[in-house]
């Protein structure tokens, strides 16, 4: 992960103020820093969203494919995870430099998705056995200010949200062989509900408090982190431990009352803001990247 | 309480010229033709190409009488004799330390150019080159100045003065070291409680006020203890200010900072960095800044 590097000094005086609630930049110890979200960034793509959170900038692409169901789920239709760390990022990600890191992003996401009631599977499902909806979710990084699984889900949940599958009929011949119509309406396409979607919240373990929405300064501060998905109810679908430090029991315990507090007020927010995009349909002023 | 705000990007406007002063500024980009007279003299950021003079960098052109500069807006610290800079220690080598100050190299602290303790002043011996590490580490901040500049553009530091030193508790903002107005003097204790370094390199270090004014120190010896509430305040404030100042394009001085701060006052502290109150408490910093002039 991209980091920077402090003096002992700075990394005392960003402690000693979490202990008494003041980040360096005024917010509190639950306090997120202000979000962009726009989604339909990407025009060859089902659906895409971008998230600037702070100095971390994201942006998410979705794309519906055909595919064979899995055998063990016949009747279903799966995710695809794939994360790129850019160069553009930090000039750590340079060539492989961020595989590993993009590997593990990809894996976290394939854990906080594997619950059964995160997203309905069975409506991507065309033909059990046979044909199904994959979703390729493309997320690439463009710039690393700190929280970037945080800002990773925010952008995948709006992409999810603004993914817009194409509606197939299936039609069948004397001989039994089956042929997919697609719809000639390019508008006519099945949307998906995200509202059990989870977003992750990552603690950040700073002295003796943590905090919500670390920048590079704070996680250079923490030895240990709790990533938490949590959904728009306050249901947790997966947990986990970052970082070389230990963490106590009770304080997990305090870690995910408070990602469960703050993950609900986060996917308020963020539906709002999604309705809001959603409400001003065609008449929108895309801003994109050159705005 | 968690506060979590999420927006919808808003496209950027474009700002009008503020007041021009002294005519309007002639902006060229890579590549752009400055002028097809030959009689003129390139500076920076320009190049001779069959008979014109082309811009090599962004930025503003600056003629003084037959030179021909350009003035880039975003760049690596050029360092001129006498700046004032803040820096990080990269490395600990042989009798000299490297010292990261957003320019193209890392510039120099030689072990002769460094303070001892209780000022003393001796040759450096053996032991000194030993227990360079107890004075400076990797990652500590020092305050210092230009000395000179190497031929390869490096620039070596010297801290030969008792307001130069390691830096202890504070928050430091990087900035372009084009918005950083050249002054008599970088070092500034604000009214408002805190004090600020605005080093040329556009790293600004924000640390609270020392009571004591007694210099022996001479900026050995970091305070640990905890920094009270009210001073952290006007410390995140100023921060936040600053970080408002250079988002909106206006020139990093004592008296812009302070202005800005003064109109965040009504504002809570983590709201400044919201677009809209950015904008507001902007303008009303220029605003102030023109009545001062005029």
């Amino acid at each position: 992960m991209a980091s920077v590097v402090l003096s002992e000094a700075e990394k005392l005086y960003i402690v000693h103020g979490i202990q008494e609630d003041l980040r360096v930049d005024g917010r509190g110890c639950e306090d997120y820093r202000c979000a962009e979200v726009e989604t339909d960034v990407v025009s060859n793509t089902s659906g895409s969203a971008r998230v600037k959170l702070g100095h971390t900038d994201i942006l998410v692409g979705v794309k519906a494919e055909m595919g064979t169901p899995k055998l063990e789920k016949p009747d279903e239709g799966y995710l695809e995870f794939f994360v790129d760390c850019s160069a553009n990022a930090t000039p750590e990600f340079e060539g492989r430099g961020g595989e590993e890191l993009g590997t593990e992003i990809a894996n976290t996401f394939y854990r906080v998705f594997s619950s059964e009631s995160s997203i309905d599977l069975k409506s991507l499902c065309i033909n059990p056995r046979e044909h199904c909806w994959v979703l390729y979710v493309d997320v690439l990084l463009l710039e690393c200010g700190g929280n970037l699984f945080d800002a990773i889900s925010i952008a995948v949940k709006a992409a999810l949200f603004n993914t817009r599958i194409p509606k197939v009929r299936v039609l069948e011949d004397e001989e039994g062989s089956k042929e997919i119509e697609l719809s000639d309406d390019p508008y006519d396409c099945i949307r998906l509900n995200v509202d059990d979607v989870p977003c992750i919240v990552t603690l950040s373990k700073i002295g003796y408090r943590h905090v919500v929405d670390a920048t590079l300064q704070e996680e250079a501060c923490s030895l240990a982190s709790l990533l938490i998905s949590v959904t728009s109810k306050g249901a947790l679908t997966s947990m986990k431990k970052m970082g070389k430090g230990s963490l106590d029991p009770e304080s997990i315990f305090e870690m995910m009352e408070t990602g469960r507090r703050v993950g609900k007020s986060l996917h308020i927010a963020l539906q709002k803001i999604l309705d809001e995009e959603e409400s001003l349909g065609t008449s929108r002023q895309k801003v994109g990247f050159l705005g | 309480m968690a506060a979590i705000t999420m927006r919808l990007p808003v496209a950027r406007k474009a700002m009008g010229p503020s007041a021009p002063r002294g005519g309007e500024k002639h902006l060229v980009a890579p590549g752009d033709t400055i002028t097809t007279d030959t009689g003129y003299m390139r500076g920076h950021g320009t190049y001779v190409d069959e008979e014109k003079l082309i811009a090599s960098v962004a930025g503003a052109v600056e003629r003084v009488n037959k030179l021909v500069c350009v003035k880039a807006l975003k760049t690596r610290y050029n360092g001129e004799v006498g700046d004032i800079v803040v820096g990080r220690i990269t490395e600990v080598q042989q009798k000299r330390w490297k010292v990261e100050t957003n320019s193209r190299l890392d510039s120099v602290l030689l072990l002769s150019s460094m303070n001892l303790p209780g000022g003393e002043l001796r040759r450096r011996s053996a032991e000194d080159e030993l227990a360079m590490r107890d004075y400076l580490q990797e990652a500590d901040l020092i305050s210092a100045e230009v000395q000179s500049v190497f031929s390869d553009g490096a620039l070596s530091l010297h801290t030969r003065s008792l307001k130069y030193g390691k830096l202890g508790q504070g928050v430091l903002v990087q900035v372009s070291p084009s918005f950083v107005k050249r002054q008599k003097t970088h070092f500034h204790d604000l009214p408002c409680g805190a004090s600020v370094i605005l080093g040329n390199n556009g790293f600004i270090w924000i640390y609270p006020t020392p009571e004591q004014k007694d210099e022996e120190a001479g900026g050995f010896t970091t305070s640990l203890e905890p920094v009270p509430l009210s001073d952290r305040e006007v410390i995140s404030r100023l921060r936040n200010c600053i970080v408002a100042l250079v988002t909106q394009k206006l020139m990093l001085f004592d008296t812009s900072i302070l202005y800005c701060y003064e109109a965040s006052l009504p504002h809570q502290i983590k709201d400044i960095l919201k677009p809209e109150v950015m904008e507001e408490i902007v303008l009303e910093t220029r605003q102030r800044l023109l009545d001062l002039e005029g």
